[in-house]
């Protein structure tokens, strides 16, 4: 390998401190000793703001919990609405042979509608409808608005998915006994099943990230765990926030270097396995 | 052939809304047969097969399967299984589950399940790969799964859609003769697919020749090979010197001479072609049937100079000029080497009844086939 210039040496650790820096400084004051709500001082290693975090004091453990449920509750919504509607708009096209009609072509334009438009107006939109129609549960508000900004993640992965497949499979399984619908589970479904955990993962990160529609969204009482963040940093950044955003990183970090690990090991396997075969 | 046929295809006409595919389609299969549909690309062939598995409905027309009308019937409900052109093994199951699908899907027994797919790997010669899956086999594995599959099923009809295309030479010869051994030994009707004219001169016990989604002609290798009734028919088997003049002589026996730029060539008329002395007809000459030597031997009456040689590994091609605008083509074994240069004066000629005369393209356009 041709040996790198300093130059480009240096460029290369120049991006990389001003993509990372702010996330060392929120890991290193997390374990800031020092008390005042503008820490600009380091004062010594401490562990008070995790106790602080764990103690529950903060009301940042029922935000997680929200957040959580409510993303588990979008992305099962989404996660089953996507696929089948991808599913179904593939059965007219690829399984039928059908040409797409205008209607399918609206529908398509329109199911990937609520990616496009800005958060801010669609989370003013769901304000508004939610409380027209009088609708006062803070879950059951958060869930549905997280749900219809999921779906088409869902929907796009597995529609992509679908339409680079073989459609002689489909053809051959008819062939082979089965009905239509026998066809979806024991053919499409497998087949679409990296497409949908992809899918969900997609869901589950817009689901825990959002911000703007689940501020317009919630009502009473405590908001998710980004809205309690931000609430907790309007009057000076909580140390506890450091703490807890240190652990997320932490989470993430483990997560993707794990999958990474997986699909190594998997494709070692996969060569292992063409090989033996060649 | 009085049998009862296994399949009737009556009257197919097909419209994808770009114009027909098929035209009028119709065609008896019998038992046991290895019928094949020859032609060029977009004559219709792999929408004949969609039909008659059920995975494309005729815009007009119907489908017997054992004189009954299935032509509405699902795919799932037709006693008839297809092997794919690329195979279309279902990627994540293994062999095993790929071939056990459809007795899976009729709810067999789990038992009988693994004895038929067992004794369907020993029919194709994969015993011990039915854990494999389908991207860890070769092209040719994978195709003999595909047949496995359909076959597990005991299909009364079974349908190969160019199933060695994506075969190296080598590989299709040989498949070819174990795919002709298999219909042998089950006893199925097979209906396949192919644009590759040796292939189904080789396998076939009847062709039918289609052309825009009309039938050219129906016979067996030999007939359409040897008495083609169309020019499409032979211009696409086999190699052929195709002469296109006119009728000057015709006796009872059929035999006839054509005039072609001016010289006098021989031929004959199959009984179902009797075009009137002066009508502009073709000359099917089969370059193997063209002799030619120095000495005047019988049948050779014609004269004519050698053009050219060239030598292809078994093969010698000769061009001969009989005038100063008709030149034919000769193949000879080499066996049998001439040593004539090129340049040389030769006598040529050929049994009159393997020169037969077929109707010039022109006129042949709305020929409907002897269905």
């Amino acid at each position: 390998m041709k040996k790198q210039s300093f130059g480009s040496i240096l460029f290369i650790a120049l991006v990389l401190i001003v993509m990372y820096l702010p996330i060392i400084v929120v890991v290193v004051y997390s374990f800031n000793a020092n008390s005042s709500r503008i820490p600009i001082e380091f004062t010594g290693w401490s562990f008070k703001w995790y106790k602080e975090l764990f103690s529950g004091r903060g009301g940042f453990g029922d935000a997680l919990f929200l957040s959580l449920r409510v993303a588990f509750w979008s992305v099962l919504i989404s996660v089953v609405i996507g696929t089948l509607g991808a599913i179904g708009m593939a059965q007219r096209t690829l399984v039928q042979k059908q040409k797409p009609s205008k209607i399918d072509t609206a529908m398509e334009a329109l199911s990937s509608l609520p990616i496009m438009i800005p958060e801010i107006i669609l989370g003013l939109a769901f304000m508004i409808l939610f409380n027209a129609i009088g609708l006062r549960s803070n879950d059951m508000r958060l869930v549905l608005a997280h749900s219809s900004f999921c779906i088409p993640y869902v929907f796009m992965t597995v529609k992509s998915r679908l339409v680079g497949m073989d459609t002689a499979l489909f053809d051959a399984a008819r062939d082979l006994g089965a009905s239509p619908a026998r066809v979806v589970k024991d053919i499409t479904l497998p087949l679409c099943r990296p497409a949908i955990v992809s899918g969900a993962f997609l869901a589950l990160a817009m689901s825990l990230d959002d911000f703007v529609i689940s501020f317009f969204v919630y009502g009473a009482g405590e908001g998710t765990l980004p809205i309690k963040i931000y609430s907790s940093v309007k009057v000076g950044v909580s140390p506890q926030v450091n703490a807890l955003c240190t652990l997320i990183i932490a989470t993430i970090f483990i997560a993707v270097a794990l999958s990474r690990y997986v699909s190594s090991v998997r494709a070692a396997r996969e060569r292992k396995r063409s090989f033996k075969a060649a | 052939m009085s049998e009862q046929p296994i399949l009737r295809l009556d009257g197919l006409y097909k419209d994808f809304g770009q114009g027909p595919i098929l035209h009028d389609l119709s065609l008896d299969i019998y038992p046991g047969e290895f019928l094949t549909l020859l032609g060029p690309s977009g004559c219709g062939k792999t929408t004949t097969l969609r039909i008659i598995a059920g995975l494309e409905r005729p815009t007009k027309g119907a489908v017997y399967l054992e004189g009954a009308d299935v032509t509405t019937l699902p795919p799932e409900k037709r006693h008839v299984n297809t092997v794919f052109q690329n195979y279309a093994l279902f990627p994540h199951m293994n062999v095993f589950q790929n071939i056990a699908y459809g007795l899976k899907v009729l709810k067999i027994s789990k038992s009988e399940q693994k004895k038929r797919v067992m004794d369907a790997l020993t029919l194709v010669q994969l015993e011990g790969y039915d854990k494999r899956m389908p991207n860890q086999l070769s092209g040719g594995q994978r195709q003999r799964v595909a047949i496995a599959r359909a076959i597990v099923l005991e299909p009364k009809v079974l349908l190969l859609d160019e199933p060695l295309g994506a075969l190296d030479l080598m590989l299709r010869q040989n498949m070819q003769h174990q795919l002709k051994q298999l219909q042998k030994k089950l006893g199925i009707t097979f209906i396949y697919i192919t644009h590759d004219q040796e292939e189904a001169l080789n396998m076939s016990s009847r062709i039918v020749i289609m052309r825009n989604g009309r039938i050219e002609q129906i016979g067996t290798p030999e007939d359409v090979y040897e008495h083609p009734r169309t020019f499409f028919a032979a211009n696409f088997i086999g190699q052929s010197n195709l002469l296109h003049g006119t009728i000057t002589e015709k006796n009872d026996q059929g035999e006839v001479m054509v005039n072609v730029n001016g010289t006098m060539i021989p031929g004959i008329l199959d009984e179902y072609y009797s075009p009137a002395a002066g009508e502009d007809v073709a000359l099917c000459l089969r370059p193997q049937r063209v002799r030619y030597g120095k000495a005047p031997q019988h049948g050779m009456e014609l004269k004519g100079t050698i053009q050219s040689k060239e030598y292809s590994g078994g093969m010698q091609h000769t061009h001969i000029s009989l005038s100063d605008t008709l030149t034919i083509n000769a193949i000879s074994q080499s066996a049998e080497l001439d040593n004539y240069p090129v340049g040389s004066e030769v006598y040529v000629g050929w049994s009159q009844r393997h020169a037969p005369i077929v109707p010039d393209e022109q006129s042949t356009s709305d020929s409907e086939g002897d269905v």
